[in-house]
């Protein structure tokens, strides 16, 4: 398998964008080769679970090297394992369905579609990248569509959060700058090559100096505490296929960092600051949580939603144990799919009645009982569910921080999950008002009633798609599990190691 | 002949301003033939320029050239016939086409002769004749009052900038007794009148750089003057500025290189974190350019302070990034500028509604000159980096980080304001011409392919050690 097809397809994707003819064009061209993006990432699924079963156990499969910047220390070194493998198909889940929930924008679409198919090559090419350059090149790909996106074509407030979103997410980039500079220099080897310098054991006051650049740093992508205030503005203000992909990858982006490159590098300095990255990950469910509740916009709901779930992944990483590390992977899955199935169905919703907010809606599930289905899949897989993903997930990662004795890292674990309880208020509460109960009177004159209609094809096999990922997860973990869990405890055993 | 080919470039673009001074006197053509003619021949003396380069010296090492300086001066070639072909919509109209060429290309023989010079004295002439020709050409929009004001401006600052210059000079020569720069690299021992020579020709150099507190002339000349002078101004003049002082700074002056680093240091920090907030304020776009042009400097300065190979590579590299990603900002503006005279921020509100295409281009500008990948800009920045952290001073470079992102909050703003912001009468569809296509088809090309092609940097880095050959 060649993982540079990962790159070429969107890049492909965009020229053939740039001169096609129409829209119409432009949204074919588009979806068809997300579909393939899709296929190969199934494939390579098919081929990873192959080879290793095999006996191939080095850390990364299907490695390349080339030449790129060469005198400077730059290798454009690619491979995967199995935590990237998952990243991988969730992004080409979410930028299909994206695709698929965008086809009526309307507005420049071409340029649209470019700058989706850019944010998905750049997701693609940060979760192979094994070259700490590469890592940050593809980082900051992923940050100016973005950015375009919400000013664009997004609603409400869309300037001021599209300019949230991008000094924030800059300023982070700007500490990951620092920290990999400091693990070029300070490693000795004049070399951004991530198995490379994990080999050298970098001394404890290094790491003690660079890893709160590089883990607060990816730590701002997913929204850690305080710095998540680009999370709520973004999400609620992008259009619904930018919410998808900010919410869905974009935050996976932080704890993927967060794992493989502060935690894996500079393990010593993990477990020093793993109190304040626990303390700060438990803030941040708590605060995200209760935050929630007191929204009444659908999507300032799922998007404060976001910042509580995305605190159990830096919980997890924070807990430093293998079923942990695991647990916190399988939230990224998890989260991914829920939220991006979220974003999709608010968009539906919102396409129809032309309001978000919570008390402006009822009884939406005898109109389109589709979409409120999958309002009610999704909703059910945020609090936690047993059968879907969000289950799973989220006992992982309880299960892992029990494995830590103390009364610090039991208390966070205890307070983490009392907050699924306070994610069953605001979810029960916002789903009953939509779905169930009478129409209200702004919604039953005779112009909205004939808006009322359930979904079109491309919104279900969007939906579908999503749903179906969210189901396989939570009936059969065991796949899910089995191939991230080795990969984690490789993360685990240089941990140990380091310490 | 051999010492003929060591001036190659100096020779050949002796012979083009020759020749337009020939056809100026012999024969009556329109401008447009002129402009034909010079795009020609500029073309060629740019591809002339990439044969038979080698290195040494002549004239008693008053002159010394190597392959490093010969892309050096490829870059600068580059740059003035980009100028000339996106400036065509606004020169069209004007009545001394001839002589415009004519002055254009002897400060770039100045500036030629600056890069080859091999002692003070060369390197101050060469110096005068870059710099009075463009003080000309500053004053070129005759009939505006801002334009004779930015000359006189120029003019008089510069004067200003080489008496300090020299200043420094005659201290450097009083305590070493020579102005040659081979010897001076061995002669230097840090004596203070050294140091105190090394702070006047640093803030001689400063003036040209606009490095802060010596931009005060910057913002007022790059307003008044005409837009295809502000852009040479601030790439072609700056950019030779930037090569002759990093051969200076590493060779010269490489006895006294904790003074050097020190000065380097606080100039570079106050220099980008001033420039770019002043930047913020502006409403012009010249203005604008010439602020966020001063923080550019300021980050160029970081990476020379790491005083290493990656150092000189990583400065000539962003010069010739720069090249490409701040001349299609000049272009879009000087077209827009020509076509409806607006200049400030907000006429270009609802620009990607009537010129999309131009919105587009000057997007791309300006995420390069943000440093945003995939654009070209972010490995320039990203090297210049790299190259200041050689030192192991993290404080500077995080502080150079944050300034990148201070950078890209006015940088969005004009974004913002083309894409995002409506306006009742946007600035109509501009038709470009054919010279316009042509450039912005490089520009493009430029910002997007010296992103993903690491061929350009991996030639400069390899050349970077000639600097020190005649030494």
């Amino acid at each position: 398998m060649n993982l540079l097809l990962l790159l070429l397809l969107p890049s492909v994707a965009i020229l053939l964008t740039l001169f096609v003819k129409n829209n119409t064009q432009a949204k074919w061209v588009s979806l068809l080769f997300s579909a393939a993006q899709l296929v190969f990432s199934l494939m390579l699924l098919f081929a990873f679970q192959t080879e290793r079963a095999s006996g191939n156990i080095s850390m990364m499969l299907f490695e390349q090297q080339l030449n790129w910047f060469q005198s400077a220390g730059i290798t454009f070194h690619i491979g995967i394992d199995g935590i990237s493998v998952a990243m991988i198909i969730l992004t080409a889940l979410v930028v299909t369905a994206g695709v698929l929930v965008s086809w009526n924008i309307g507005y420049m679409t071409q340029e649209f579609l470019i700058l989706l198919q850019l944010l998905g090559a750049g997701a693609y090419g940060f979760f192979i990248s094994v070259d700490l350059f590469l890592i940050f090149f593809f980082l900051e790909v992923a940050v100016i569509p973005k950015y375009l996106l919400i000013g664009i074509w997004g609603s409400g407030k869309k300037e001021y959060s599209a300019n949230k979103l991008a000094i924030m997410l800059m300023g982070a980039s700007a500490l990951i700058l620092v920290g990999i500079l400091g693990m070029y220099f300070h490693s000795g080897l004049k070399a951004f090559d991530l198995i490379r310098i994990s080999q050298i054991k970098l001394p404890v006051e290094t790491q003690i100096m660079f890893f709160p650049f590089l883990f607060i740093g990816f730590g701002v992508f997913t929204a850690i505490f305080p710095f998540y205030s680009w999370v709520p503005d973004g999400h609620s203000s992008a259009p619904t296929a930018g919410s998808m992909f900010l919410a869905g990858i974009s935050m996976k982006l932080g704890g993927y960092g967060c794992l493989r490159v502060a935690t894996y590098l500079m393990p010593e300095a993990a477990s020093v600051y793993a109190p304040y990255i626990i303390a700060l990950a438990t803030i941040g469910i708590i605060y995200g949580a209760f935050a929630t509740v007191m929204q009444t916009d659908l999507k300032y709901i799922n998007a404060y939603s976001s910042v509580s779930h995305c605190g159990f992944v830096l919980l997890g990483i924070g807990m430093l144990t293998k079923t942990a590390i695991t647990g916190a992977v399988m939230q990224m899955v998890s989260h991914g799919l829920m939220t991006a199935l979220f974003f999709a169905v608010i968009g539906m919703i919102y396409e129809r009645t032309h309001t978000r907010v919570v008390r402006q809606m009822g009884g939406l599930i005898k109109s389109m009982p589709f979409i409120c289905t999958m309002l009610f899949l999704a909703g059910f897989t945020s609090l936690g569910l047993p059968g879907l993903s969000g289950f799973v997930a989220e006992m992982t990662i309880f299960m892992g921080s029990w494995q830590n004795p103390g009364a610090f890292y039991r208390i966070s674990t205890i307070v983490a999950c009392a907050s699924i309880v306070v994610t069953a208020v605001y979810i029960l509460r916002a789903m009953g008002r939509v779905a169930m109960g009478p129409l209200p009177a702004a919604l039953s004159d005779e112009k909205h009633k004939s808006s009322l209609k359930d979904a079109t094809w491309n919104e279900r096999i969007a939906a579908i798609m999503l749903a179906a990922g969210i189901i396989v997860v939570g009936t059969a973990p065991f796949w899910l599990n089995n191939l991230v869990s080795p990969d984690a405890a490789i993360i685990f055993e240089q941990l140990i190691s380091g310490n | 002949m051999n010492s003929l080919l060591l001036l190659k470039h100096e020779l050949l673009l002796t012979a083009l301003l020759l020749i337009f001074i020939l056809i100026k006197l012999l024969k009556e053509i329109s401008n447009h033939q002129f402009f034909l003619i010079t795009c020609v021949l500029l073309a060629v003396n740019f591809l002339a320029g990439f044969f038979g380069n080698s290195y040494g010296s002549v004239f008693g090492n008053m002159f010394h050239t190597n392959e490093f300086i010969s892309i050096q001066k490829n870059i600068l070639n580059l740059a003035t016939l980009l100028i000339v072909l996106s400036s065509w919509s606004w020169l069209k109209h004007h009545h001394h086409v001839p002589e415009f060429f004519i002055l254009l290309l002897t400060t770039l023989l100045g500036m030629f002769f600056m890069l080859s010079s091999g002692n003070f004295l060369m390197f101050y002439l060469s110096l005068e004749l870059a710099t009075i020709p463009l003080a000309a050409l500053c004053n070129f929009d005759l009939e505006k009052k801002q334009s004779s004001e930015a000359g006189m401006k120029m003019i008089l600052l510069s004067a200003l900038a080489s008496a300090v210059l020299l200043l420094g000079i005659s201290f450097i020569y009083g305590t070493t007794g020579t102005i040659s720069f081979t010897e001076l690299s061995f002669n230097l021992t840090g004596h203070p009148l050294q140091v105190f020579g090394f702070i006047l020709v640093f803030a001689g150099f400063a003036f040209k750089l606009s490095v802060i507190p010596f931009h005060l002339w910057t913002a007022d000349v790059y307003e008044g003057s005409p837009v295809a002078i502000t852009a040479y101004l601030s790439v072609v003049s700056k950019g030779a500025m930037v090569f002759i002082f990093t051969t200076i700074l590493y060779t010269v002056f490489r006895q006294i290189e904790n003074t050097g680093y020190n000065t380097l240091f606080i100039t570079a920090v106050v220099t980008m974190t001033i420039g770019n907030l002043f930047a913020i304020r502006q409403q012009n776009l010249k203005r604008f350019l010439a602020f966020s042009s001063i923080a550019q400097v300021g980050f160029i300065l970081v990476g020379l302070s790491g005083y290493n190979q990656l150092g000189i590579s990583s400065a000539t590299y962003f010069i010739f990034i720069y090249v490409f990603s701040n001349l299609a900002a000049f272009a879009v503006v000087g077209l827009i500028s020509a076509a409806s005279g607006k200049e400030n921020i907000n006429d270009y509100r609802g620009l990607a509604k009537t010129n999309p295409s131009l919105a587009w281009i000057m997007a791309l500008s300006l995420f390069s000159l943000a440093g945003i990948p995939p654009t070209a800009g972010f490995f320039g920045k990203f090297f210049l980096l790299a190259a200041g952290a050689g030192k192991g001073n993290f404080v500077l470079i995080t502080i150079a980080a944050l300034n990148i992102v201070l950078s890209l909050y006015y940088y969005l703003r004009v974004i913002r304001v083309m894409f995002m912001d409506q306006h009742d009468s946007p600035i109509p569809n501009i038709k470009c011409d054919k010279a316009f296509n042509t450039a912005a088809v490089i520009f493009i090309a430029g910002i997007l392919i010296a992103g993903i092609w690491d061929y350009p940097f991996q030639i400069i880095n390899t050349l970077a050690p000639y600097i020190f050959t005649a030494y």
